[in-house]
């Protein structure tokens, strides 16, 4: 078997055992798994940036919190219909990816985190500062006639989990093809040695630009995701927080692994899950798993199991 | 008037706070994202020594004083052997377990102390009415308006960063332990040649990094109450500090101190502070976008 | 014909001069050899040929075209292929891989062609067996040939090479001798060189550079016979 039909095949099996679980599971985890399914998508997102440009941003949050905003305040504000304010928050997420790229990528290494970090700050302050249309920390509900598309109402269980199962499954068919595409290597080549591709006649400036936009894109498709499907807006979710937790699940499932960020959100989700039953400092689970990841599996679940098992894992 | 002190009392704290990071990016090259939580600490063993100890406030103060800033050191010594040192310094790697042991210091403090804000009652605490000046009918008049006052313990604050300032510079230019510490910030491979124990000099400087943090925390306690999440903000802060003033420059990082300090004073008294924040961040951005060696820093070639 | 040439070309590091006003011609088809002592200044003037190093002052003309404002990506796009002094490849891909990224940029568009090229390149420096290994697990000889397939496999019109031969075992460095004869003719070679015996067994023309300047030009045999480059030069290296 070669290496494309193998992981076309380990691609689909995973969006089958998505939707095999949908029959399998009581409805609390079946609600639990198209939430994580929507986070999975901003993790993918990130993954596009850190593991495979190489680039490690700290202010992701901007882009989720930009598609959420762009898409909750189009419907609730502007009175658009459910899909057009969809593509809007899509918009918004490229916009601001494409604005903060062409300076934060004038910086390298810690600069540029810190520059992404400093910028996301500077949004969560604009949402804050705005609080007469944004409402602030508190945020505001999406209503639920609201969240109808053709007629169907997105707020059943079924039409969530499959809402968030299509876009899902869309995010993630696209990014396995793409990171196998001439561009995708092309990534990968900057993230393992940038002088070098550069000197090869890439332009790598502008292919850091176009990750940078295509990572900001999917984060903000999750960002709409989350409100279309929870009916939720709020700036918690443009909080450094939230730029940390993709980094995390990123981390835990496999940078530069096509399905490392979904087993990554998975198993994080379950692990606050079950800590935040034993205790209100749930976050402390993820400040351990950060420090021991960085200590002892740099390459997350997925990146020793390439090295261990499949090495021809995209 | 008034905004200027107030803001001279930020910047006294904030210069400390700044220069902690300051010491520990400009030796070991680490950026510490857990830099904040030090201070929180140092802010929160502060209200429970000052407590344990009760009644008397000056008692309680000084040993808070002298206990909390000595504890954080030590915590942040530890988590540079059990950590950092395993991570070989590597920066990108050493930036995220930072942030896994904010979360870590936060959340303990969190468990143990629990969430409500803790006040620690100042040492003396008088109110002093200050002096104004204005061009009369008769030249140069003095005034002795009402609110125009500040208290002496505020005063104490900026006197005592001022001393610290100084020791610290001592520390650095006349001891031998400064000698070392430059001799490793210079070239750590040729200072582990000579016989520098590169590594408890790094573990010396986390914990002096996190020590000034704590110790601007303890200053601070008593104007503002300790509370677990009280760590962004002086984060935030002297992140732009440091940047502005130059990664690693000690001098650049007063003057960026005292300058912010300041302006942070003076700019949330006309703007409201969300909006202050917001350019004060931006505008750090911006600086590290077209100068990442910072206003005061040398370009490195 | 000259497909390469400088004009003035300076490069000055904070005053002091690391090239000064370098005439310097490339005569197309044929093999150059660029010598000269240590800190003579030659990688310094082949990184403002490539674009990598800014030029303080002068001019970079391509096939009559003056490239002096372009960045290095598009001047490696005009056909100017190049390969570090110290070995520049992608550690953690595997050889085939390193080499696949080379050739994309070009030909990605026929995955038919692609192939064989690559295959070509891999054959001709002797790595096809090891295609699949992981590139930073090679030794360091074959991780200067690796490099020098990335160059081949761009098919380029100037190949411009920095101490190629730099740790190559004694039978690596004659298979590369004739490798690079037989590149000659479609293609323009640059090499910088330190081993006499390559230069004096490849080039069919010798640049000598010496403190930022041109101290001489010619055949292989005019510059063996000259005395002021053996004074510089050849006195004191191969003494």
């Amino acid at each position: 078997m070669t290496v494309a039909r193998k992981s076309g095949l380990l691609h689909l099996s995973v969006l089958v055992a998505l939707i095999g679980l949908f029959f399998m599971l009581p409805p609390y985890h079946s609600g639990n798994l198209a939430r994580i399914m929507v986070l999975a998508i901003y993790a993918m997102g990130f993954n596009i940036l850190f593991g495979y440009t190489g680039l490690l941003s700290l202010g992701h949050a901007m882009f989720f919190a930009a598609g959420m905003y762009g898409f909750g305040l189009a419907i609730n504000l502007g009175g658009f219909p459910l899909l057009p304010a969809f593509l809007i928050g899509m918009l918004s997420a490229a916009g601001l990816a494409a604005i903060t790229g062409f300076l934060a990528l004038r910086t390298t290494g810690v600069a540029f985190m810190i520059v992404t970090l400093m910028f996301a700050q500077t949004a969560y302050l604009v949402i804050l500062y705005f609080g007469a249309y944004t409402r602030g920390d508190e945020g505001f509900v999406i209503q639920t006639a609201k969240r109808s598309v053709m007629g169907i109402d997105l707020t059943t269980d079924s039409a969530r989990y499959a809402t968030a199962l299509i876009l899902f499954g869309l995010c993630f068919v696209a990014l396995a093809r793409l990171v196998q595409s001439p561009f995708g290597r092309t990534l990968v080549a900057i993230r393992e040695n940038e002088e070098r591709a550069r000197m090869l006649g890439y332009d790598t400036g502008a292919h850091k630009l176009k990750a940078m936009i295509l990572s900001g894109l999917i984060s903000g498709v999750a960002g709409a995701a989350y409100a279309m499907l929870f009916g939720y807006v709020g700036a918690t979710f443009a909080t450094v927080q939230y730029s940390i937790f993709p980094l995390l699940w990123v981390l835990l499932g496999g940078a530069g692994t096509t399905i490392g960020p979904l087993l990554g959100v998975f198993f994080m989700f379950y692990l606050i899950d079950f800590s935040s039953s034993l205790t209100t400092a749930y976050m402390l689970i993820a400040g351990i798993v950060l420090v021991v990841l960085t200590m002892f599996a740099p390459q997350g679940l997925m990146g020793e199991m390439r090295k261990r098992v499949f090495t021809w894992l995209p | 008037m008034l905004a200027t002190l107030e803001g001279a009392v930020i910047a006294s704290v904030l210069v400390l706070t700044a220069m902690g990071l300051s010491i520990v990016f400009g030796v070991m090259r680490v950026v510490n994202v857990a830099h904040g939580e030090f201070y929180m600490l140092g802010a929160v063993l502060a209200w429970y020594v000052s407590s344990v100890l009760g009644v008397n406030a000056v008692v309680g103060f000084v040993a808070a004083l002298v206990l909390a800033p000595l504890l954080v050191g030590l915590i942040a010594a530890a988590a540079d052997r059990l950590i950092l040192k395993h991570l070989k310094y590597d920066p990108d790697r050493t930036i995220v377990a930072t942030i896994g042991l904010l979360y870590i210091i936060q959340q303990t403090t969190l468990m143990t102390f629990g969430p409500d804000a803790r006040p620690v009652a100042p040492p003396f605490n008088q109110r002093l009415a200050l002096p104004w000046f204005e061009w009369g009918e008769n030249g140069l008049e003095m005034f002795w308006p009402w609110g125009l006052s500040i208290t002496s313990y505020k005063l104490f604050v900026i006197a005592a960063a001022a001393v610290v300032l100084l020791s610290l510079w001592v520390l650095i230019t006349r001891t031998k332990l400064g000698l070392i510490m430059r001799a490793t910030q210079q070239d750590s491979e040729t200072a582990l040649a000579f016989g520098i124990p590169v590594g408890r000099v790094y573990s010396v400087v986390f914990g002096l990094g996190a020590g000034l943090a704590a110790l601007g925390a303890v200053l601070v306690v008593p104007i503002q109450q300790a509370h677990y999440l009280m760590g962004a903000d002086p984060l935030l802060l002297s992140f732009i500090v440091v940047i502005i003033g130059g990664l690693g420059s000690l001098p650049g990082t007063v003057v960026a101190a005292l300058l912010i300090g300041m302006s942070d004073g003076i700019i949330s008294v006309f703007f409201s502070p969300t909006l202050a924040k917001i350019i004060a961040t931006f505008l750090v951005a911006m600086v590290l976008v077209w100068r990442p060696q910072g206003l005061f820093g040398r370009a490195v070639t | 014909m000259n497909i390469l040439e400088t004009h003035n070309l300076t490069k000055t590091y904070g005053g002091v001069h690391a090239n000064s006003d370098i005439d310097f011609a490339l005569p197309q088809g044929k093999i150059t050899a660029l010598i000269g002592p240590n800190g003579a200044g030659k990688s310094t003037f082949v990184g403002m040929l490539s674009g990598r190093i800014p030029a303080t002052n002068g001019q970079v003309v391509f096939d009559g075209r003056d490239i002096s404002a372009l960045p290095a990506h598009q001047r490696i796009q005009l056909g100017i292929a190049y390969t570090f002094q110290i070995t520049s490849i992608f550690p953690r891909l595997t050889v085939l891989e390193n080499v696949a990224i080379a050739a994309r940029r070009r030909f990605a568009s026929n995955p038919v062609q692609l192939k064989t090229r690559i295959a070509t390149a891999l054959g001709k420096v002797g790595l096809l067996e090891r295609a699949e290994e992981i590139a930073g697990d090679q030794s360091y000889g074959h991780q200067r040939l690796l490099e020098i397939a990335m160059g081949l496999v761009q098919d380029p019109r100037v190949f411009i090479l920095d101490e190629p031969t730099q740790g190559l075992a004694e039978a690596e460095i004659s298979a590369f001798i004739t490798l690079i004869k037989s590149l000659a003719g479609e293609t323009t070679i640059l090499l910088i060189e330190h081993n006499m015996n390559v230069v004096m067994g490849a080039a069919d023309w010798i640049t000598v550079l010496d403190q930022g300047r041109i101290l001489a030009s010619g055949t292989p045999e005019d510059i063996s016979a000259n005395t002021a480059v053996q004074a510089a030069y050849l006195g004191k290296t191969d003494a």
